[in-house]
């Protein structure tokens, strides 16, 4: 199943988790000292984060890392500057428009 | 215009300023046949079916792809102040009216100094993942709509 990346990132310790992963690889078991939640707490977002694809696991032994995805969260950023794109379109033809009913109205 | 995305508070904030009085921006936001002719980015066109624009109506309305496609959404009024302020749910819809929830809380400030209209407007998604979706829908629009540009930028070219 594919989750929602905002949602990924909504939550607080998620975001925490994801800028701890950024600078670099971690277990479940460093992530959590930095919590005051449960390992298992802590692997319930590393799942997440993981169905949204914005971390990876990789063996290292007997441990597992997780490693962020750099490139997922640069969509984040596309999404909305697609959206932002919206909006100059919108108010570009909200622009057009206001000038053609001055005009009519005889306004200068 | 400006535009700020706040992930933390899932609020999208859109300032712009319009060289217009108040009076005929605030009708160019709450008229149907005003509305569809900037609402919805080109290449798309927008198509109001039913419009009561007081607290407790809606605008139920549809995004339409060049090939016809409807996209159905209604915004149910919320608040009115006059040529000041109103307040707007916003969701998605099929072409019976049945809401697809979640949707978002849109809040729009007017105000006019030296003949121009600042509009403020801050949208406040309850699940970013509708967000997303809206985004996804518009990345195609968007870039659809940059190629309109480019053409009509051509055409004038070619007969200038």
């Amino acid at each position: 199943m594919r989750r929602d990346i905002f949602q990924a990132i909504a939550d607080p310790t998620r975001r925490a988790i994801i800028a701890l992963i950024a600078l670099q690889a971690m277990t479940p078991n460093a992530l959590a000292e930095h919590f005051d939640t449960t390992r298992q707490a802590v692997s319930k977002h590393l799942r997440i984060l993981t169905e949204c694809e914005l971390v990876t696991q990789e063996q290292k032994g007997r441990e597992i890392y997780y490693r962020l995805e750099i490139e997922k969260m640069k969509e984040i950023d596309e999404w909305l500057e697609q959206y932002r794109k919206i909006w100059e379109t919108r108010y570009s033809q909200l622009d057009d428009l206001l000038a053609t009913i001055k005009k009519q109205k005889g306004e200068k | 215009m400006e535009f700020i995305v706040d992930k933390q508070t899932k609020t999208v904030s859109i300032t712009k300023e319009f060289a217009a009085h108040l009076s005929l921006v605030w009708d160019a936001y709450t008229q149907a046949e005003l509305l569809d002719q900037w609402w919805a980015p080109k290449p798309m066109t927008s198509r109001t079916k039913a419009m009561d624009f007081e607290v407790g109506g809606r605008r139920f309305y549809a995004m339409v792809s060049p090939e016809g496609d409807e996209r159905w959404a209604v915004q149910k009024y919320t608040s009115i102040t006059p040529k000041t302020n109103f307040k707007f749910f916003n969701a998605f819809a099929d072409k019976d009216e049945n809401l697809e929830l979640p949707g978002s809380d849109w809040d729009l400030n007017f105000s006019e100094q030296d003949g121009k209209t600042k509009v403020s407007i801050s949208i406040y998604n309850e699940s970013l993942e509708r967000m997303e979706r809206v985004i996804a829908m518009g990345f195609q629009q968007g870039a659809e709509a940059q190629l309109q540009n480019l053409e009509d930028l051509l055409g004038k070219l070619t007969q200038g």
